[in-house]
């Protein structure tokens, strides 16, 4: 008994392969993308625009003591140069095509009385400010930065600190939130907003920026042709990013780390998700990635690990997941019944409690093929690179758990795996058609 | 001096010693004799401490045995079988009972400060001093129980099945040995089923029988008072009056 | 005394060819790995596994092994003046600690030499001392059957019994219970049964360190209480820590009143 108990722990154990290495953290990439310096900047493009520009300086030595005066003073073209120094100012409108600069890291402090800039002209350049203090509201939405039909413009290298909203952009196209530090505290959703938050806003750039604490982290609704890329989303409270009827959108980049919830994208078509991190996301409903309702989009390149579920695909169909890593997840991928025409190829699986799971024991209307699978213990005898055997990555002890949740518990206990080598040995229960006909005996080089 | 009063032991439903009431005297040697399952043992593991009794009580020297252990100072045991660590040479094996002694004496290092190595040397184990105890024959490891019986010029003396296994060379320089420690004043106690040694040996016969004391006397009463030359057939009368009898109970250890 | 007698026990066990065996068998298979796998934590995961399995049968097994072939050994030095829970400490620590030496040493010098990292040593070292826990725990356990049973068959059977029932048939009632219950509330009762296994427990505190991620999908609030909080290693390192006081004590009792 003994011996036959240990080798099948070994055949458990060989089958383990050589680990991966560690990507380039796309956090360091994004804080490496500095911006042209302030000076530069305003004097080429401005000046070239308008005839006769100003600059309005703010501060202790400028001509303007508060920001609102600069403002109400300032004509389109003008550069309104905030110097260092704490500004307790609220409900700043900004009506028109200005640059608002900030020079030694200015701080607006709200002090929880109502929002922190308005803008609703075009073109408008807010950049190099703090703006600290935004308060919950259960009726308005108080942001630190608001564009409202406001278009072109640019929020870059500001740091948001402890707001209800951070960015908000209502009816705002052509929009780039770049190199932003957002930063919330609150623990509860419900007294919780959005970090950059997008409605009805098209064509925007999203990069470099850091959210933490909010409720989503970057969150569009009714975005098209926008490009998020280079974001690093930590410990936000419900969703890292959430989006919705957003098509064709790239996201590339992104590391969306420990957020509530994970990652949820919904009714959205042609969506490209690329080159993103997906990680430590734990909860009984949290995912690395929620897929609700998208179709015809590509994920491809992307590292899932640590989650509780990589994948969750609800309703989603034509979908195209290849060369991603999926590292010790609960569970890599979980597709639901309602999911159809989905190809899963070239991925690999290393080290996950469960590999695929599903709802049903229907038949599968997805195709996995050619994936690295690290439980994998065929042989391939023609040398092709493919098994011979056909791998079946739903395993009994899933569809256990599926039904009685609490049989988690045994997870890698003897018994289980006793279970689990019978199922494999003579499958009965899992789905048949839910199968890698040729996985790989190597791991895809990632 | 050992007295044994009024001992009784069960096992579950077997009554294996029933009111043994037993002295043995010092500078004697006392054979405990009897069949299989008579309660020898029993008795010899309740005086050692090993087995504890239901009810009486064992004086070992005036000392009560009541589970203390530092009684077991004045004691050598040469059991039947010595089954010491295996991967010990000799030399460890010597080195760590001296070291128990030593740890739990309560005395003065005075006057058995040093250790009895006579055996040692007459049994010539020097050369096998560097060897494990699992490579012994079964002579040599009964020469190394021997030697450690006798180390700490025990004032008593257990002696199971002495002579199994040893040539005739040894076993003569052991009863030499053991004859000696009784005259320097050593109570002694023995088991054997060669009653010739006993024979030889012993002055008092303590006989049992299925838990009790079936008889004791000495030596040369029984020989007398059976009319026999040797000890053997002299138990044999004694038992059944029939020599037939003697396979019957089964002398023999 | 304790330390007298360990001294000689720890010399000769250390000259015995099975521990050597012991040794080897856990460095070779953390070596094995950290040549197939690569880093550390992928090596403690796999390890995970074969600790579960191998430290409880091996650990009972030898153990009672070792007890009955020391009975003679334990007979002779109770006849010199050694206190008998003296004795019983130094055959208990004389077997339970080059075992659990052993196989830590074992797992550990792979990683030594292979510069684990920082996290892959947390991992390492929570799977040794769940073996380690395991290992004295199993070895306390066969101590007492030997103790009781002086029939060795009788002895080792009973051994090899408890360790097939703790190892595979426990978690079947679990799941048997889960199933035929499952429209009851079970959290508490489930994780209750769970403690009660000394395998279990360490298959838990594993399961703490390598797939948290798994168990943070476990809903309901008993589950999220005991597994995301420092509340659940409390628990199982306590019920470990109880597991192994009570087989110890029990052998320990045993040997004081023993009849030899």
């Amino acid at each position: 008994m003994h011996r036959r108990l240990f080798i099948s722990a070994w055949l458990i154990v060989s089958v383990l392969t050589a680990g991966m290495a560690f990507g380039i953290s796309s956090s360091a990439a994004a804080s490496a993308m500095s911006s042209l310096s302030p000076e530069t900047r305003m004097d080429g493009q401005e000046t070239r625009s308008y005839g006769t520009t100003r600059t309005l300086v703010v501060g202790d030595r400028g001509a303007y003591a508060s920001i609102a005066d600069a403002l109400s003073d300032a004509a389109d073209g003008d550069t309104i140069r905030i110097e260092a120094g704490t500004y307790r100012e609220y409900a700043l409108l900004v009506d028109r095509k200005v640059t608002i600069l900030g020079v030694g890291r200015p701080v607006i402090d709200v002090e929880n009385n109502g929002e922190g800039l308005r803008i609703t002209a075009d073109s408008v350049h807010v950049e190099g400010l703090e703006i600290r203090n935004v308060p919950t509201s259960h009726s308005r939405d108080h942001a630190a930065i608001r564009f409202e039909r406001a278009s072109g413009g640019k929020a870059i290298d500001n740091i948001l600190d402890n707001t209800f909203f951070g960015i908000y952009l209502a009816r705002a196209h052509d929009m780039e939130i770049r190199g932003n530090y957002l930063r919330a505290y609150h623990t509860r959703e419900s007294i919780s907003a959005n970090g950059i938050h997008l409605w009805n806003s098209n064509r925007a750039v999203i990069s470099g920026n850091e959210v933490f604490g909010h409720r989503d982290g970057i969150y569009l609704e009714y975005v098209q042709e926008s490009s998020i890329h280079d974001n690093h989303v930590e410990k936000n409270i419900r969703y890292g990013l959430h989006f919705m009827f957003s098509d064709d959108c790239v996201y590339h980049n992104n590391r969306f780390e420990d957020n509530g919830a994970g990652v949820a994208v919904m009714y959205s078509r042609r969506v490209k998700m690329t080159s993103n991190k997906f990680i430590n996301n734990w909860g009984a409903s949290s995912y690395g990635l929620l897929l609700k309702e998208i179709t015809d989009s590509e994920i491809f390149e992307n590292e899932f690990s640590g989650n509780t579920i990589g994948i969750r695909s609800e309703g989603s169909d034509r979908v195209k997941k290849y060369r991603n890593r999926f590292h010790r997840n609960g569970w890599a991928i979980r597709i639901m019944a309602s999911s159809m025409d989905n190809h899963i190829t070239e991925n690999n699986f290393i080290d996950n409690a469960f590999d695929v799971s599903t709802n049903s024991r229907q038949q599968s209307r997805n195709t996995f093929e050619a994936n690295y699978w690290d439980k994998y213990s065929g042989y391939d005898l023609d040398g092709d690179g493919f098994g011979d055997i056909p791998y079946r990555p739903v395993r009994l002890f899933s569809l256990i758990v599926e039904r009685n949740p609490m049989a988690l518990m045994l997870l890698r206990s003897m018994f289980v795996q006793i279970l689990d080598l019978t199922e494999r040995v003579m499958p009965t229960i899992t789905p048949e058609t839910l199968v890698d006909e040729k996985p790989l005996m190597r791991k895809v080089a990632l | 001096m050992i007295c044994v009063n009024a001992l009784n032991k069960k096992y579950g439903t077997l009554q294996a010693l029933l009111s043994v009431d037993v002295e043995m005297e010092s500078g004697r040697i006392t054979a405990v004799l009897g069949p299989n399952g008579a309660g020898k043992t029993t008795l010899i593991k309740s005086i050692l401490g090993l087995v504890k009794p239901d009810s009486g009580t064992i004086t070992v020297d005036g000392i009560l045995v009541n589970g203390e252990s530092q009684y077991r100072e004045m004691i050598g045991y040469m059991p039947q079988l010595a089954r010491y660590p295996e991967n010990l040479t000799v030399t460890e094996i010597v080195d760590m009972i001296r070291d128990i002694r030593k740890t739990a004496s309560s005395r003065k290092p005075v006057q058995n400060d040093t250790p009895d190595m006579e055996l040692w040397d007459r049994f010539g184990l020097d050369s096998e001093k560097d060897k494990p105890f699992r490579t012994l024959s079964g002579g040599n490891r009964q020469k190394v129980s021997a030697v450690l019986a006798f180390l700490f010029r025990p004032k008593v003396l257990f002696l199971d099945e002495p002579t199994t296994g040893l040539d005739p060379v040894s076993s003569s320089i052991l009863k030499d040995k053991i004859l000696a420690e009784r005259d320097g004043g050593t109570t002694i106690i023995l088991t054997s089923h060669i009653m010739s040694e006993v024979q030889e040996l012993a002055e008092q016969v303590v006989y049992l029988l299925e838990g009790r004391i079936y008889f004791e006397q000495t030596v040369s009463e029984l020989l007398e008072a059976t009319g026999q030359t040797t000890l053997e057939r002299a138990i044999a009368v004694k038992l059944g009056r029939e020599p037939e009898m003697v396979t019957e109970t089964g002398v023999a250890s | 005394m304790i330390l007298k007698i360990l001294k000689y026990q720890l010399r000769d066990v250390f000259r015995s060819r099975w521990i050597i065996a012991y040794v080897l068998f856990f460095l070779v298979l953390t070596d094995v790995l950290f040549r197939f796998g690569g880093d550390g934590l992928r090596v403690a995961t796999s390890m995970m596994n074969i600790i579960l399995i191998v430290i409880p049968l091996a650990s009972i097994i030898l153990g009672a092994f070792y007890l009955y072939n020391a009975r003679e050994y334990i007979e002779l030095l109770l006849c010199h003046p050694v206190k008998r829970h003296q004795l019983f400490w130094g055959m208990f620590l004389g077997l339970a600690l080059p075992l659990v030496a052993a196989f830590a040493g074992g797992v550990m010098l792979p990683y030594l030499y292979n510069a684990a990292s920082a996290d892959a040593w947390q991992a390492a070292l929570m799977l040794v001392f769940t073996g380690s826990m395991l290992t004295v725990i199993f070895v306390a356990l066969a101590y007492y059957l030997a103790l009781r049973f002086d029939d060795r068959i009788k002895g080792l059977g009973l051994a090899l019994v408890i360790c097939l029932f703790f190892t595979i048939i426990y978690d079947g009632i679990i799941l048997f219970v889960i199933y035929i219950f499952s429209s009851y509330p079970l959290e508490k009762p489930v994780l209750a049964l769970s403690l009660l296994n000394p395998i279990d427990l360490g298959r838990i505190l594993l399961l703490l360190q390598f797939d948290i991620s798994a168990l943070m999908g476990l809903t309901g609030a008993v589950f999220r209480e005991f597994f995301g909080t420092p509340l659940g290693m409390t628990v199982s390192v306590a019920s470990l820590l109880l597991w192994l006081v009570v087989p110890v004590t029990a052998g320990f009792r045993r040997f004081l009143v023993k009849d030899f």
